[in-house]
Protein backbone atom coordinates (compact mmCIF):
# COMPACT_ATOMS: atom_id res chain seq x y z
CA UNK A 1 0.00 0.00 0.00
CA UNK A 2 1.28 3.29 -0.93
CA UNK A 3 2.63 5.60 2.13
CA UNK A 4 0.75 8.92 1.20
CA UNK A 5 -2.98 7.23 0.14
CA UNK A 6 -5.30 7.59 3.98
CA UNK A 7 -5.58 5.23 5.35
CA UNK A 8 -8.14 3.62 8.08
CA UNK A 9 -5.75 1.27 10.91
CA UNK A 10 -7.64 -0.68 12.77
CA UNK A 11 -6.09 -2.96 15.98
CA UNK A 12 -8.48 -4.45 19.01
CA UNK A 13 -7.82 -6.68 21.80
CA UNK A 14 -10.67 -7.87 23.95
CA UNK A 15 -13.29 -10.16 25.26
CA UNK A 16 -16.51 -9.46 24.65
CA UNK A 17 -18.65 -11.55 27.13
CA UNK A 18 -17.41 -15.05 26.88
CA UNK A 19 -15.75 -13.78 22.93
CA UNK A 20 -11.96 -13.06 22.45
CA UNK A 21 -11.16 -10.87 19.98
CA UNK A 22 -7.92 -10.04 18.45
CA UNK A 23 -7.24 -8.27 15.08
CA UNK A 24 -5.84 -5.63 13.38
CA UNK A 25 -5.78 -4.63 9.80
CA UNK A 26 -5.72 -1.82 7.25
CA UNK A 27 -8.32 -0.63 4.63
CA UNK A 28 -7.48 1.68 2.19
CA UNK A 29 -9.62 4.90 2.33
CA UNK A 30 -10.93 4.31 -0.83
CA UNK A 31 -13.32 1.70 -2.55
CA UNK A 32 -14.84 -1.36 -0.45
CA UNK A 33 -13.57 -3.34 1.88
CA UNK A 34 -15.10 -6.67 3.35
CA UNK A 35 -14.60 -7.99 6.84
CA UNK A 36 -15.66 -11.36 5.49
CA UNK A 37 -16.08 -14.31 7.72
CA UNK A 38 -18.81 -16.57 9.50
CA UNK A 39 -21.73 -15.13 12.39
CA UNK A 40 -19.87 -15.22 15.27
CA UNK A 41 -16.16 -14.45 14.23
CA UNK A 42 -16.49 -10.65 15.33
CA UNK A 43 -17.01 -8.57 12.38
CA UNK A 44 -19.86 -6.32 13.70
CA UNK A 45 -17.78 -5.94 17.16
CA UNK A 46 -14.97 -4.40 15.08
CA UNK A 47 -17.72 -2.23 13.34
CA UNK A 48 -19.13 -1.35 16.33
CA UNK A 49 -15.59 -0.67 18.42
CA UNK A 50 -14.79 1.47 14.65
CA UNK A 51 -17.89 3.65 15.40
CA UNK A 52 -17.25 4.04 18.92
CA UNK A 53 -20.32 2.25 20.12
CA UNK A 54 -18.28 -0.35 21.96
CA UNK A 55 -14.83 0.04 23.76
CA UNK A 56 -12.20 -2.49 23.41
CA UNK A 57 -9.06 -1.85 23.69
CA UNK A 58 -7.01 -0.61 20.80
CA UNK A 59 -5.93 2.10 18.34
CA UNK A 60 -7.98 3.51 16.01
CA UNK A 61 -6.56 5.94 13.20
CA UNK A 62 -8.69 7.13 10.12
CA UNK A 63 -6.75 8.71 8.01
CA UNK A 64 -4.89 11.48 9.78
CA UNK A 65 -7.32 11.16 12.50
CA UNK A 66 -6.81 8.95 15.65
CA UNK A 67 -10.40 8.29 17.20
CA UNK A 68 -8.81 5.96 19.37
CA UNK A 69 -5.69 5.68 21.09
CA UNK A 70 -5.38 3.79 24.57
CA UNK A 71 -1.85 4.73 25.70
CA UNK A 72 -2.52 8.46 24.86
CA UNK A 73 -5.95 7.93 27.04
CA UNK A 74 -8.18 9.12 23.70
CA UNK A 75 -10.97 8.15 22.61
CA UNK A 76 -13.09 9.91 20.39
CA UNK A 77 -17.16 9.36 21.32
CA UNK A 78 -19.07 8.05 19.12
CA UNK A 79 -20.88 10.94 18.40
CA UNK A 80 -18.07 12.98 17.57
CA UNK A 81 -16.63 10.27 14.87
CA UNK A 82 -17.13 10.91 11.04
CA UNK A 83 -18.51 7.73 10.48
CA UNK A 84 -22.06 6.63 8.46
CA UNK A 85 -23.01 3.50 10.11
CA UNK A 86 -25.80 1.44 8.04
CA UNK A 87 -27.33 -1.19 10.64
CA UNK A 88 -28.75 -4.77 9.54
CA UNK A 89 -32.17 -3.29 10.32
CA UNK A 90 -32.81 -0.16 8.87
CA UNK A 91 -33.17 1.29 12.51
CA UNK A 92 -34.83 4.47 11.18
CA UNK A 93 -36.69 7.14 13.26
CA UNK A 94 -40.59 6.18 13.42
CA UNK A 95 -41.71 9.59 14.98
CA UNK A 96 -39.76 11.18 11.78
CA UNK A 97 -40.34 11.71 8.10
CA UNK A 98 -38.18 10.09 5.36
CA UNK A 99 -36.97 13.64 5.23
CA UNK A 100 -36.24 14.40 8.54
CA UNK A 101 -35.01 10.97 9.08
CA UNK A 102 -32.19 12.31 6.40
CA UNK A 103 -31.54 15.25 7.18
CA UNK A 104 -30.84 14.28 10.99
CA UNK A 105 -27.26 13.66 10.90
CA UNK A 106 -26.48 16.56 8.37
CA UNK A 107 -27.93 19.38 10.54
CA UNK A 108 -25.76 17.84 12.91
CA UNK A 109 -22.71 17.06 11.57
CA UNK A 110 -21.62 20.89 10.75
CA UNK A 111 -19.28 21.25 13.98
CA UNK A 112 -17.36 18.31 12.71
CA UNK A 113 -15.86 20.24 10.00
CA UNK A 114 -16.47 17.65 7.32
CA UNK A 115 -17.73 17.88 4.39
CA UNK A 116 -20.69 16.45 2.42
CA UNK A 117 -20.25 13.07 0.40
CA UNK A 118 -23.28 14.36 -1.81
CA UNK A 119 -26.26 16.64 -1.77
CA UNK A 120 -29.36 15.84 -0.37
CA UNK A 121 -31.02 16.14 -3.94
CA UNK A 122 -27.71 13.70 -5.60
CA UNK A 123 -28.33 10.87 -2.90
CA UNK A 124 -32.49 10.98 -3.00
CA UNK A 125 -32.02 10.32 -6.47
CA UNK A 126 -29.08 7.70 -6.42
CA UNK A 127 -31.35 5.55 -4.00
CA UNK A 128 -34.54 6.48 -5.72
CA UNK A 129 -36.22 7.62 -2.78
CA UNK A 130 -37.67 11.04 -3.89
CA UNK A 131 -41.66 9.49 -3.78
CA UNK A 132 -40.58 8.78 0.02
CA UNK A 133 -39.70 11.78 1.58
CA UNK A 134 -43.01 12.69 3.14
CA UNK A 135 -44.16 9.52 4.45
CA UNK A 136 -43.53 7.64 7.89
CA UNK A 137 -40.73 5.07 7.80
CA UNK A 138 -43.53 2.88 9.67
CA UNK A 139 -45.45 2.81 5.60
CA UNK A 140 -42.18 1.64 3.66
CA UNK A 141 -41.47 -1.31 2.53
CA UNK A 142 -37.82 -3.27 3.86
CA UNK A 143 -36.08 -2.71 1.16
CA UNK A 144 -37.02 1.12 0.53
CA UNK A 145 -36.56 1.60 4.65
CA UNK A 146 -32.53 0.30 4.04
CA UNK A 147 -32.14 2.75 1.10
CA UNK A 148 -33.29 5.42 3.45
CA UNK A 149 -30.75 4.45 5.74
CA UNK A 150 -28.02 4.48 3.52
CA UNK A 151 -29.11 7.72 2.27
CA UNK A 152 -29.56 9.26 6.21
CA UNK A 153 -25.75 8.03 7.03
CA UNK A 154 -24.26 9.20 3.47
CA UNK A 155 -25.66 12.83 4.33
CA UNK A 156 -24.25 12.79 7.63
CA UNK A 157 -21.15 14.03 5.93
CA UNK A 158 -19.06 10.80 7.07
CA UNK A 159 -15.39 9.87 6.28
CA UNK A 160 -16.45 6.26 6.14
CA UNK A 161 -18.95 4.82 5.45
CA UNK A 162 -19.73 1.47 7.48
CA UNK A 163 -22.18 -1.02 6.38
CA UNK A 164 -23.06 -4.16 9.05
CA UNK A 165 -24.97 -7.07 6.82
CA UNK A 166 -27.28 -4.33 5.50
CA UNK A 167 -29.22 -7.02 3.40
CA UNK A 168 -29.69 -9.41 6.11
CA UNK A 169 -32.76 -8.61 6.83
CA UNK A 170 -33.79 -8.64 3.59
CA UNK A 171 -35.56 -11.35 1.16
CA UNK A 172 -33.54 -12.42 -1.73
CA UNK A 173 -35.54 -10.49 -4.82
CA UNK A 174 -35.32 -6.95 -2.35
CA UNK A 175 -31.29 -7.88 -1.46
CA UNK A 176 -30.64 -7.84 -5.64
CA UNK A 177 -31.90 -4.70 -6.06
CA UNK A 178 -30.50 -3.06 -3.26
CA UNK A 179 -27.47 -4.65 -4.62
CA UNK A 180 -27.24 -2.42 -7.82
CA UNK A 181 -27.98 0.84 -5.79
CA UNK A 182 -25.04 0.19 -3.87
CA UNK A 183 -22.99 -0.33 -6.67
CA UNK A 184 -24.29 2.72 -8.47
CA UNK A 185 -23.17 4.55 -4.67
CA UNK A 186 -20.26 2.73 -5.10
CA UNK A 187 -19.62 4.36 -8.40
CA UNK A 188 -20.86 7.62 -8.23
CA UNK A 189 -19.46 8.93 -4.57
CA UNK A 190 -16.21 9.14 -3.84
CA UNK A 191 -16.97 7.49 -0.30
CA UNK A 192 -15.06 4.28 1.22
CA UNK A 193 -16.89 1.88 2.51
CA UNK A 194 -16.22 -1.05 5.21
CA UNK A 195 -18.94 -3.52 4.54
CA UNK A 196 -19.26 -6.58 6.88
CA UNK A 197 -21.02 -9.47 5.29
CA UNK A 198 -20.98 -13.96 5.84
CA UNK A 199 -22.43 -13.96 2.31
CA UNK A 200 -19.75 -14.56 0.05
CA UNK A 201 -21.96 -13.68 -3.25
CA UNK A 202 -22.36 -9.99 -1.81
CA UNK A 203 -18.36 -9.58 -0.92
CA UNK A 204 -17.54 -10.96 -4.31
CA UNK A 205 -20.17 -8.19 -6.01
CA UNK A 206 -19.32 -5.07 -3.78
CA UNK A 207 -15.61 -5.47 -2.78
CA UNK A 208 -12.10 -4.56 -3.96
CA UNK A 209 -10.21 -5.38 -0.86
CA UNK A 210 -11.09 -8.32 1.58
CA UNK A 211 -10.14 -9.00 5.20
CA UNK A 212 -10.69 -12.72 5.89
CA UNK A 213 -11.78 -13.40 9.87
CA UNK A 214 -12.77 -16.42 11.87
CA UNK A 215 -13.05 -16.80 15.54
CA UNK A 216 -12.19 -13.41 16.70
CA UNK A 217 -9.00 -13.18 14.87
CA UNK A 218 -7.46 -12.20 10.82
CA UNK A 219 -6.83 -15.19 8.93
CA UNK A 220 -5.86 -13.46 5.63
CA UNK A 221 -6.22 -9.72 4.33
CA UNK A 222 -5.85 -8.62 0.60
CA UNK A 223 -7.31 -7.89 -2.76
CA UNK A 224 -10.73 -9.58 -3.42
CA UNK A 225 -9.12 -11.75 -6.39
CA UNK A 226 -6.07 -12.98 -4.78
CA UNK A 227 -8.07 -14.01 -1.78
CA UNK A 228 -10.52 -15.76 -3.23
CA UNK A 229 -7.48 -18.00 -5.57
CA UNK A 230 -6.11 -18.84 -2.07
CA UNK A 231 -6.64 -22.23 -1.69
CA UNK A 232 -5.91 -22.64 2.16
CA UNK A 233 -8.76 -20.04 3.26
CA UNK A 234 -11.71 -22.57 2.02
CA UNK A 235 -12.55 -23.94 5.39
CA UNK A 236 -13.08 -20.34 6.26
CA UNK A 237 -14.31 -19.15 2.31
CA UNK A 238 -16.86 -21.85 2.19
CA UNK A 239 -16.89 -25.19 1.26
CA UNK A 240 -20.05 -24.84 -1.73
CA UNK A 241 -19.17 -21.11 -2.23
CA UNK A 242 -15.41 -21.33 -2.65
CA UNK A 243 -14.28 -19.63 -6.12
CA UNK A 244 -12.92 -16.82 -7.72
CA UNK A 245 -14.05 -14.27 -9.45
CA UNK A 246 -13.21 -13.23 -12.87
CA UNK A 247 -13.18 -9.62 -14.97
CA UNK A 248 -14.07 -10.31 -18.50
CA UNK A 249 -15.59 -7.35 -21.21
CA UNK A 250 -18.14 -7.68 -22.78
CA UNK A 251 -17.99 -8.90 -26.53
CA UNK A 252 -21.34 -9.42 -28.20
CA UNK A 253 -24.66 -10.51 -28.07
CA UNK A 254 -26.30 -13.42 -29.15
CA UNK A 255 -30.34 -12.90 -29.35
CA UNK A 256 -31.17 -15.95 -30.64
CA UNK A 257 -30.46 -17.83 -27.75
CA UNK A 258 -30.18 -15.11 -25.35
CA UNK A 259 -26.93 -15.30 -24.60
CA UNK A 260 -23.80 -13.09 -24.04
CA UNK A 261 -20.20 -13.53 -24.87
CA UNK A 262 -17.28 -12.17 -23.29
CA UNK A 263 -14.07 -11.68 -23.54
CA UNK A 264 -11.06 -13.06 -20.98
CA UNK A 265 -7.49 -12.30 -21.99
CA UNK A 266 -8.73 -13.79 -25.46
CA UNK A 267 -10.14 -16.37 -24.52
CA UNK A 268 -14.33 -16.58 -24.46
CA UNK A 269 -16.84 -16.89 -21.89
CA UNK A 270 -20.41 -17.40 -22.80
CA UNK A 271 -22.91 -16.55 -20.02
CA UNK A 272 -26.97 -15.90 -20.11
CA UNK A 273 -27.62 -12.35 -21.78
CA UNK A 274 -26.67 -9.19 -20.05
CA UNK A 275 -27.57 -5.86 -21.30
CA UNK A 276 -24.33 -4.10 -21.58
CA UNK A 277 -22.46 -2.61 -24.16
CA UNK A 278 -19.20 -4.13 -25.64
CA UNK A 279 -16.26 -3.56 -23.88
CA UNK A 280 -18.17 -3.28 -20.63
CA UNK A 281 -16.33 -4.86 -17.90
CA UNK A 282 -18.62 -7.55 -16.00
CA UNK A 283 -17.24 -9.35 -12.94
CA UNK A 284 -17.90 -13.24 -13.03
CA UNK A 285 -18.11 -15.40 -9.75
CA UNK A 286 -17.01 -18.78 -10.86
CA UNK A 287 -17.06 -21.33 -8.23
CA UNK A 288 -14.82 -24.21 -7.74
CA UNK A 289 -17.76 -26.84 -7.72
CA UNK A 290 -18.79 -25.63 -11.24
CA UNK A 291 -15.29 -26.35 -12.92
CA UNK A 292 -14.20 -29.46 -14.70
CA UNK A 293 -11.07 -30.68 -16.38
CA UNK A 294 -10.24 -32.19 -19.09
CA UNK A 295 -6.59 -33.52 -19.94
CA UNK A 296 -7.63 -32.94 -23.80
CA UNK A 297 -10.12 -30.24 -25.52
CA UNK A 298 -13.41 -32.46 -25.37
CA UNK A 299 -16.01 -32.88 -28.23
CA UNK A 300 -19.75 -33.85 -28.35
CA UNK A 301 -20.13 -31.67 -25.05
CA UNK A 302 -22.93 -29.43 -23.95
CA UNK A 303 -20.76 -27.09 -22.06
CA UNK A 304 -20.32 -23.86 -23.79
CA UNK A 305 -17.09 -22.70 -21.75
CA UNK A 306 -13.74 -24.47 -22.72
CA UNK A 307 -10.90 -22.57 -20.91
CA UNK A 308 -7.58 -23.24 -21.91
CA UNK A 309 -5.05 -23.12 -18.81
CA UNK A 310 -2.66 -24.68 -16.74
CA UNK A 311 -2.42 -26.37 -13.25
CA UNK A 312 -0.45 -24.34 -10.68
CA UNK A 313 -1.25 -25.74 -7.70
CA UNK A 314 -3.18 -28.83 -6.11
CA UNK A 315 -4.40 -28.73 -2.34
CA UNK A 316 -5.67 -32.52 -1.70
CA UNK A 317 -8.13 -32.79 1.24
CA UNK A 318 -6.91 -35.75 3.59
CA UNK A 319 -9.40 -37.97 4.77
CA UNK A 320 -12.26 -36.60 1.92
CA UNK A 321 -12.73 -37.78 -1.71
CA UNK A 322 -11.97 -34.57 -2.52
CA UNK A 323 -9.20 -32.03 -4.42
CA UNK A 324 -8.87 -28.10 -4.85
CA UNK A 325 -7.13 -27.22 -7.91
CA UNK A 326 -6.23 -23.66 -9.35
CA UNK A 327 -5.51 -23.41 -12.63
CA UNK A 328 -3.76 -20.26 -14.62
CA UNK A 329 -6.34 -19.79 -17.22
CA UNK A 330 -3.89 -16.15 -18.54
CA UNK A 331 -4.30 -13.10 -17.01
CA UNK A 332 -6.71 -15.13 -14.11
CA UNK A 333 -7.00 -18.24 -12.55
CA UNK A 334 -9.76 -20.59 -11.70
CA UNK A 335 -10.96 -22.84 -9.03
CA UNK A 336 -11.80 -26.44 -9.85
CA UNK A 337 -13.20 -28.57 -6.87
CA UNK A 338 -12.86 -32.35 -8.24
CA UNK A 339 -12.06 -35.88 -6.77
CA UNK A 340 -9.22 -37.13 -5.57
CA UNK A 341 -10.01 -39.92 -8.07
CA UNK A 342 -10.44 -37.63 -11.16
CA UNK A 343 -6.86 -35.93 -10.12
CA UNK A 344 -4.75 -39.46 -9.73
CA UNK A 345 -6.68 -40.84 -13.06
CA UNK A 346 -6.10 -37.83 -15.46
CA UNK A 347 -2.65 -37.19 -13.77
CA UNK A 348 -2.96 -33.88 -12.76
CA UNK A 349 -0.21 -32.21 -11.45
CA UNK A 350 1.49 -28.28 -11.33
CA UNK A 351 2.53 -27.73 -15.16
CA UNK A 352 -0.18 -29.67 -16.56
CA UNK A 353 -1.83 -28.23 -19.20
CA UNK A 354 -5.55 -28.75 -18.92
CA UNK A 355 -8.83 -27.22 -20.05
CA UNK A 356 -11.38 -26.22 -17.81
CA UNK A 357 -15.21 -26.43 -18.21
CA UNK A 358 -17.57 -24.11 -17.33
CA UNK A 359 -21.42 -24.70 -17.42
CA UNK A 360 -22.69 -21.42 -18.82
CA UNK A 361 -25.76 -21.50 -16.53
CA UNK A 362 -23.57 -21.44 -13.78
CA UNK A 363 -23.35 -17.82 -13.76
CA UNK A 364 -26.59 -16.89 -12.25
CA UNK A 365 -27.54 -13.71 -11.89
CA UNK A 366 -26.12 -13.56 -8.84
CA UNK A 367 -22.82 -14.31 -9.63
CA UNK A 368 -22.42 -11.47 -11.68
CA UNK A 369 -21.86 -8.01 -11.02
CA UNK B 1 -78.34 23.13 57.52
CA UNK B 2 -81.44 22.49 55.41
CA UNK B 3 -81.96 19.33 53.95
CA UNK B 4 -82.43 20.27 50.16
CA UNK B 5 -79.92 23.31 49.66
CA UNK B 6 -76.94 22.01 48.37
CA UNK B 7 -74.14 24.56 50.12
CA UNK B 8 -71.62 24.88 46.92
CA UNK B 9 -68.84 26.63 49.11
CA UNK B 10 -68.39 23.20 50.58
CA UNK B 11 -68.00 21.59 47.88
CA UNK B 12 -65.96 23.85 45.41
CA UNK B 13 -62.84 24.35 47.14
CA UNK B 14 -61.71 20.79 47.63
CA UNK B 15 -62.48 20.13 43.84
CA UNK B 16 -60.06 23.07 43.23
CA UNK B 17 -57.67 21.93 45.66
CA UNK B 18 -57.40 18.73 44.28
CA UNK B 19 -56.98 19.68 41.11
CA UNK B 20 -54.28 22.04 41.94
CA UNK B 21 -52.44 19.29 43.99
CA UNK B 22 -52.63 16.68 41.17
CA UNK B 23 -51.28 19.25 38.50
CA UNK B 24 -48.51 20.67 40.58
CA UNK B 25 -47.66 17.02 41.92
CA UNK B 26 -48.17 15.60 38.00
CA UNK B 27 -45.97 18.12 36.88
CA UNK B 28 -43.17 17.47 39.91
CA UNK B 29 -43.32 13.90 39.03
CA UNK B 30 -42.74 13.99 35.18
CA UNK B 31 -39.39 16.25 36.55
CA UNK B 32 -37.99 14.11 38.93
CA UNK B 33 -39.10 10.90 37.92
CA UNK B 34 -38.17 11.08 34.25
CA UNK B 35 -34.69 10.82 35.24
CA UNK B 36 -35.14 8.16 37.51
CA UNK B 37 -36.62 6.11 35.09
CA UNK B 38 -34.23 6.85 32.79
CA UNK B 39 -31.70 5.53 35.26
CA UNK B 40 -33.24 2.68 35.71
CA UNK B 41 -34.27 1.53 31.85
CA UNK B 42 -30.04 2.57 30.66
CA UNK B 43 -28.29 1.62 33.80
CA UNK B 44 -26.10 -1.68 34.30
CA UNK B 45 -25.95 -1.14 38.18
CA UNK B 46 -27.31 -3.95 40.60
CA UNK B 47 -28.03 -1.19 42.44
CA UNK B 48 -31.14 -0.82 40.07
CA UNK B 49 -33.84 -3.56 40.93
CA UNK B 50 -33.22 -2.13 44.67
CA UNK B 51 -34.00 1.48 43.66
CA UNK B 52 -36.63 0.26 41.55
CA UNK B 53 -37.93 -1.55 44.63
CA UNK B 54 -37.75 1.38 46.56
CA UNK B 55 -39.53 3.48 44.01
CA UNK B 56 -42.60 0.50 43.58
CA UNK B 57 -43.17 0.60 47.68
CA UNK B 58 -46.08 2.56 47.76
CA UNK B 59 -47.66 -0.04 45.41
CA UNK B 60 -47.63 -2.42 48.18
CA UNK B 61 -47.53 -0.25 51.48
CA UNK B 62 -50.51 0.92 53.64
CA UNK B 63 -50.85 4.41 52.93
CA UNK B 64 -51.42 5.05 56.58
CA UNK B 65 -47.45 3.56 57.31
CA UNK B 66 -46.28 5.77 53.98
CA UNK B 67 -48.15 8.78 55.61
CA UNK B 68 -46.74 7.83 59.46
CA UNK B 69 -43.31 8.30 57.81
CA UNK B 70 -43.93 11.41 55.73
CA UNK B 71 -45.56 12.67 58.72
CA UNK B 72 -42.09 12.16 60.96
CA UNK B 73 -40.01 13.73 58.18
CA UNK B 74 -42.28 16.75 57.17
CA UNK B 75 -42.51 17.11 60.76
CA UNK B 76 -41.36 20.22 63.36
CA UNK B 77 -37.89 17.62 64.02
CA UNK B 78 -37.56 15.90 60.63
CA UNK B 79 -35.67 17.56 57.06
CA UNK B 80 -39.72 18.86 56.11
CA UNK B 81 -39.24 21.31 59.48
CA UNK B 82 -35.69 22.11 58.30
CA UNK B 83 -36.73 22.69 55.29
CA UNK B 84 -40.07 24.66 56.26
CA UNK B 85 -37.55 26.90 58.78
CA UNK B 86 -36.33 28.78 55.30
CA UNK B 87 -39.14 30.65 55.42
CA UNK B 88 -40.12 30.88 59.03
CA UNK B 89 -42.57 28.09 59.26
CA UNK B 90 -42.29 25.07 61.88
CA UNK B 91 -43.33 22.03 59.94
CA UNK B 92 -44.21 21.18 56.12
CA UNK B 93 -46.64 18.74 57.58
CA UNK B 94 -51.02 20.13 57.55
CA UNK B 95 -49.38 21.97 54.00
CA UNK B 96 -50.51 21.89 50.83
CA UNK B 97 -46.52 22.23 50.18
CA UNK B 98 -46.29 19.07 52.46
CA UNK B 99 -49.23 17.35 50.54
CA UNK B 100 -46.98 17.64 47.42
CA UNK B 101 -44.14 16.44 48.74
CA UNK B 102 -46.62 13.20 50.73
CA UNK B 103 -48.14 12.78 46.73
CA UNK B 104 -45.10 12.66 44.74
CA UNK B 105 -43.84 9.95 46.66
CA UNK B 106 -47.31 8.20 46.82
CA UNK B 107 -47.85 8.49 43.24
CA UNK B 108 -44.14 7.92 42.29
CA UNK B 109 -44.62 4.06 40.96
CA UNK B 110 -47.65 5.53 38.45
CA UNK B 111 -45.11 8.05 36.89
CA UNK B 112 -42.11 6.17 36.80
CA UNK B 113 -42.81 3.15 35.52
CA UNK B 114 -44.49 3.29 32.22
CA UNK B 115 -41.64 5.77 31.43
CA UNK B 116 -38.99 3.08 31.95
CA UNK B 117 -40.84 0.44 30.07
CA UNK B 118 -41.24 3.19 27.44
CA UNK B 119 -37.55 3.66 27.43
CA UNK B 120 -36.67 -0.09 27.80
CA UNK B 121 -38.97 -0.65 24.71
CA UNK B 122 -37.11 0.80 21.93
CA UNK B 123 -33.66 -0.49 23.27
CA UNK B 124 -30.32 1.00 22.23
CA UNK B 125 -30.70 0.78 18.73
CA UNK B 126 -32.65 4.26 18.53
CA UNK B 127 -29.53 6.11 20.57
CA UNK B 128 -26.46 4.42 18.91
CA UNK B 129 -28.18 5.93 15.79
CA UNK B 130 -28.66 8.60 16.72
CA UNK B 131 -24.61 8.60 17.71
CA UNK B 132 -23.53 7.48 14.56
CA UNK B 133 -25.63 10.79 13.40
CA UNK B 134 -23.28 12.99 15.64
CA UNK B 135 -26.12 13.95 18.37
CA UNK B 136 -25.10 14.22 21.70
CA UNK B 137 -26.29 12.12 24.28
CA UNK B 138 -28.50 14.96 25.54
CA UNK B 139 -29.15 16.03 21.98
CA UNK B 140 -30.45 12.44 21.38
CA UNK B 141 -32.38 12.35 24.84
CA UNK B 142 -34.46 15.10 23.31
CA UNK B 143 -34.71 14.57 19.99
CA UNK B 144 -35.38 10.78 19.87
CA UNK B 145 -35.66 8.95 23.54
CA UNK B 146 -38.37 11.42 24.56
CA UNK B 147 -40.27 11.50 21.43
CA UNK B 148 -39.93 7.22 21.54
CA UNK B 149 -41.26 7.13 25.03
CA UNK B 150 -43.99 10.07 24.20
CA UNK B 151 -47.02 7.10 24.87
CA UNK B 152 -44.63 6.58 28.18
CA UNK B 153 -44.83 9.75 29.40
CA UNK B 154 -49.33 10.44 28.73
CA UNK B 155 -49.66 6.97 30.52
CA UNK B 156 -47.76 7.63 33.15
CA UNK B 157 -49.08 11.62 33.46
CA UNK B 158 -52.39 10.44 33.15
CA UNK B 159 -51.91 8.10 35.73
CA UNK B 160 -49.94 9.97 38.06
CA UNK B 161 -52.33 12.78 37.87
CA UNK B 162 -55.33 10.16 38.42
CA UNK B 163 -53.66 8.63 41.36
CA UNK B 164 -53.10 11.51 43.50
CA UNK B 165 -56.84 12.88 42.29
CA UNK B 166 -57.79 9.32 44.58
CA UNK B 167 -55.47 9.72 47.69
CA UNK B 168 -56.96 9.57 51.13
CA UNK B 169 -55.02 7.71 53.67
CA UNK B 170 -51.69 9.69 53.51
CA UNK B 171 -53.70 12.83 53.61
CA UNK B 172 -55.26 12.19 56.45
CA UNK B 173 -52.05 11.56 57.50
CA UNK B 174 -50.19 14.24 56.63
CA UNK B 175 -52.41 17.02 55.71
CA UNK B 176 -55.16 16.88 58.09
CA UNK B 177 -58.72 18.50 56.81
CA UNK B 178 -57.72 21.78 56.83
CA UNK B 179 -60.24 23.68 54.27
CA UNK B 180 -58.72 25.47 51.21
CA UNK B 181 -55.30 24.18 52.30
CA UNK B 182 -55.14 20.27 52.76
CA UNK B 183 -59.08 19.48 52.38
CA UNK B 184 -59.02 17.78 49.01
CA UNK B 185 -61.73 15.70 47.66
CA UNK B 186 -61.80 12.24 48.78
CA UNK B 187 -61.93 13.80 52.62
CA UNK B 188 -64.28 16.05 52.10
CA UNK B 189 -66.53 13.01 51.01
CA UNK B 190 -65.63 11.53 54.13
CA UNK B 191 -66.72 14.49 56.01
CA UNK B 192 -69.61 14.45 54.46
CA UNK B 193 -70.83 11.10 54.83
CA UNK B 194 -69.69 11.43 58.66
CA UNK B 195 -71.72 14.58 59.15
CA UNK B 196 -74.57 12.63 56.81
CA UNK B 197 -74.46 15.40 53.89
CA UNK B 198 -75.45 12.63 51.36
CA UNK B 199 -76.58 14.71 48.60
CA UNK B 200 -72.65 16.37 48.63
CA UNK B 201 -71.13 13.37 48.99
CA UNK B 202 -73.47 11.34 46.03
CA UNK B 203 -72.28 14.83 43.96
CA UNK B 204 -68.52 14.41 44.88
CA UNK B 205 -68.71 10.42 44.43
CA UNK B 206 -70.63 10.43 41.43
CA UNK B 207 -67.89 13.12 39.57
CA UNK B 208 -65.08 11.31 40.85
CA UNK B 209 -66.72 8.08 39.35
CA UNK B 210 -67.68 10.08 36.18
CA UNK B 211 -63.46 11.05 36.29
CA UNK B 212 -62.16 8.04 36.17
CA UNK B 213 -63.72 6.41 33.71
CA UNK B 214 -63.05 9.58 31.91
CA UNK B 215 -59.61 9.29 32.32
CA UNK B 216 -59.09 5.19 31.62
CA UNK B 217 -61.62 5.34 28.31
CA UNK B 218 -59.24 8.31 26.92
CA UNK B 219 -55.83 6.18 28.33
CA UNK B 220 -57.19 3.28 25.97
CA UNK B 221 -58.08 5.32 23.08
CA UNK B 222 -54.87 7.29 23.23
CA UNK B 223 -52.86 3.91 23.45
CA UNK B 224 -54.26 2.23 20.45
CA UNK B 225 -54.17 5.85 18.43
CA UNK B 226 -50.57 5.53 19.28
CA UNK B 227 -49.93 2.22 19.05
CA UNK B 228 -51.56 2.24 15.28
CA UNK B 229 -48.95 2.58 12.89
CA UNK B 230 -48.42 5.26 10.54
CA UNK B 231 -50.52 7.65 12.23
Amino acid sequence: MNDKEPVLDAAFKGTVGNFALDVAFEAPLAGVTALFGASGCGKTTILRCIAGLHRLPGRLAVGDQVWQDDGAGLFLPPYRRRVGYVFQEASLFPHLTVRSNLTFGAHRAGKLGGRPVATFDQVVDLLGIAHLLDRSPVALSGGERQRVAVGRALLSEPRLLLMDEPLSALDRQTKEEILSYFEALNKELAIPILYVSHDIGEVTRLADRLVVLSRGGKVAEGPLGAILERLDLRPVTGRFEAGVVLTARVAGQDAAFNLTRLDHFGQTIVIPQVDAAPGTPVRLRVRARDVALATKRPEGISIRNVLEGTVTEIREEEGTAFAELLIDIGGGRLRARLTRHSVAELSLSPGVPVYALIKSISFDRRSLA
Amino acid sequence: MPETGIVWTDIWPPIRLTIELAAVTTVALLIIGTPIAWWLARSTTRWKEAVAAVVALPLVLPPTVLGFYLLVALGPDGPGGWIAGLWGERSLAFTFEGLVIGSVFYSMPFVVQPIRNAFEAFGDRPLEVAATLHATPWDAFWSVAVPLARPGFLTGAVLGFAHTVGEFGVVLMIGGNIPGETKVLSVAIYDFVETLQWTEAHLLAGGMLLFAFTVITAMMVLEKRIAKPGS
